[in-house]
């Protein structure tokens, strides 16, 4: 569906975009993950037709972003991010501009409108101004906007930022709905967001992919990788037990966290992907006379892999 | 082209709309208006003659304040960036904004219509020179909007939008009453480049196919200026 190749973008000589390759299935939902300036606002802007490219290239389609511009934007359904609609206009008035814009027949028009009145639930405020809406409101005006025309993608850039808990789960149901058949492209520096809304997850650090590949692959192969499980134990101490446990096969690593019992010594031990390790680490208590009040193993959350990723340095 | 028309109405609405539009065409009507009747007696002809001589004048000052909204504010907002990913093109929405503010301005000098009336009833109004000022004035809005759009596009300040287009408009009207010490060929080029002067000749009556390539070119200049900004914008 869309096909992006060695996409680079300089703002005079900072590189915001650096080297992207992208490809996105239809019906996907694709959420674009990363900190602040790390070139997500940047990619969709090129992929809008917003900004051109310094080099690389777009195909959306068979159409390619350089030829068939006008044809691309038909496609797609774009809201920029805090919603940046025309605040002098009443929302009926904008919704009817945009729909004559994208030159919807006169039927065609009205159908749609009251469709996205339900589905955005917009029929309380179809009569007031842009301009005095709250965010959530003005964020589903913006949604509005970007479906009128039904399109084949819609690209939202940080559609749930500055919304309340409330507001979020409204327009994460709006975008899960339209995703069942359409290709979605979201950006959100919010991991939960991109968590509980993405098929798929491309995470993107100082203009590169850093990582790809849907929600669950990612988090199994970061814990694939390296594993950490944490014990809590009784009448130990910390020399005798990191030295017992150092010498467990695969074990790269002791750590002592704070606890709040004086009583209680608690551990980290990290080691590389063996899937025995607790039982190893069980036997081996068994030997001594510790109490064992606590052995978990620690999947690594979305949210580590993010931090791990985008790390300074 | 559909797309320049519903840009086109969408930004004529707006000057009706908001407070904005109402008070400058007030501002116009009011200078053109004292200036013109004051020394209306004094001269005790029945022609619009000191109306159009000040026309460049008074165009200077207000159409830039009709037109800088026009990009400055949507680039201010970042409703640029909406209407760009809709399917237009910049074509579109050049053509689409310059026709709103040059109806405008057409709009704006309707009213004025009631002194070269007001004149007929009192004395013997030459019709001639009168229509051949306001299509003159049309000409010289249309160029004076074209200048107005192109200023609002390279900003995101409408206040600096505004005094860049009165800076280009007045320097287009005073240009050659500037040079006049200049050597001739100079003063002839910047006779040529004047608008007053254009306005001057078809505000006679005289309507020359140089004066209307004068106008028509000016528009053409500064709405491909918008473009090319636009262009560089990206």
């Amino acid at each position: 569906m869309i096909h992006v190749e060695n996409l680079t973008r300089y703002y005079g000589d900072f590189c915001a975009v650096d080297n992207i390759d992208l490809d996105v299935r239809k019906g996907e939902i694709t959420g674009l993950l990363g900190p602040n300036g790390a070139g997500k606002t940047t990619t969709l802007r090129m992929l809008t037709g917003y900004l051109a490219p310094t080099s690389g290239t777009i195909s959306i389609k068979d159409y390619s972003i350089d030829d068939d511009l006008l044809e691309i934007k038909k496609l797609i359904g774009y809201l920029p991010e805090s919603a940046p609609l025309y605040h002098n206009m009443l929302v009926y008035d904008y919704l009817d501009y945009i729909a004559d814009i994208r030159g919807l027949s006169k039927g065609r028009k009205e159908e749609r409108i009251q469709e996205l009145a339900d589905l955005c639930d917009l029929r309380a405020i179809m009569h007031r101004p842009i301009g005095e809406l709250s965010k959530g409101l003005r964020q589903r005006v913006g949604l509005a906007h970007a479906m009128i025309e039904d399109p084949e993608i819609l690209i939202l850039d940080e559609p749930t930022s500055g919304l309340d808990p409330n507001q979020i789960a409204e327009i994460r149901d709006i975008i899960r709905h339209f995703g069942r058949e359409k290709t979605v492209i979201l950006s959100t520096h919010i991991l939960s967001e991109a968590e509980a809304t993405c098929d798929r997850i491309v995470i993107i650090d100082k203009g590169r992919i850093v990582a790809d590949g849907s929600t669950e692959a990612l988090e199994q192969e970061s814990t694939a990788q390296e594993k950490i499980i944490t014990v809590a134990l009784l009448k130990a101490d910390f020399a005798s037990a990191s030295m017992r446990f150092r010498l467990l096969p695969g074990v790269t690593g002791i750590e002592l966290v704070e606890s709040a019992d004086p009583e209680v010594l608690k551990l980290k031990i990290s080691a590389d992907g063996r899937d025995n390790l607790r039982e190893m680490i069980y036997s081996c208590i068994k030997e001594t006379d510790w109490v064992l009040l606590e052995l978990a193993k620690e999947t690594k959350s979305l949210e580590n892999i993010f931090r791990e990723l985008t790390k300074e340095g | 082209m559909n797309q320049a028309l519903t840009i086109f109405r969408k930004e004529f609405r707006d000057y009706f709309i908001s407070p904005v539009g109402y008070i400058v065409v007030c501002i116009f009507l009011l200078v053109t208006g004292w200036f013109f009747f004051t020394t209306f007696f004094l001269f005790s002809e029945a022609n619009l003659r000191s109306f159009f001589n000040l026309l460049p004048l008074t165009f200077s000052l207000v159409i830039p304040a009709v037109t800088m909204k026009l990009f400055a504010e949507e680039i201010h907002t970042g409703s640029y960036e909406m209407l760009l990913t809709l399917p237009v093109t910049h074509n579109d929405v050049v053509a689409g904004k310059f026709l709103a503010s040059a109806s405008f301005v057409a709009v704006m000098l309707a009213p004025t219509l009631l002194y070269a009336a007001s004149v007929a009833f009192i004395g013997r109004l030459d019709w001639g020179p009168v229509l051949g000022g306001y299509l003159g004035a049309v000409l010289m809005g249309a160029a004076f909007s074209a200048i107005g759009v192109f200023a609002s596009s390279i900003t995101r300040n409408q206040i600096v939008a505004c005094i860049v287009g009165m800076v280009i408009c007045f320097g287009l009207t005073l240009f050659d009453k500037m040079v006049f010490f200049f050597p001739g060929k100079i003063v002839e080029v910047s006779t040529y480049l004047a608008a007053a002067t254009h306005f001057e000749n078809i505000s006679k009556g005289i309507i020359d196919t140089r004066d209307l390539l004068y106008f028509a070119s000016v528009v053409f200049l500064f709405l491909y200026g918008s473009n090319v900004v636009m262009q560089a914008r990206k």
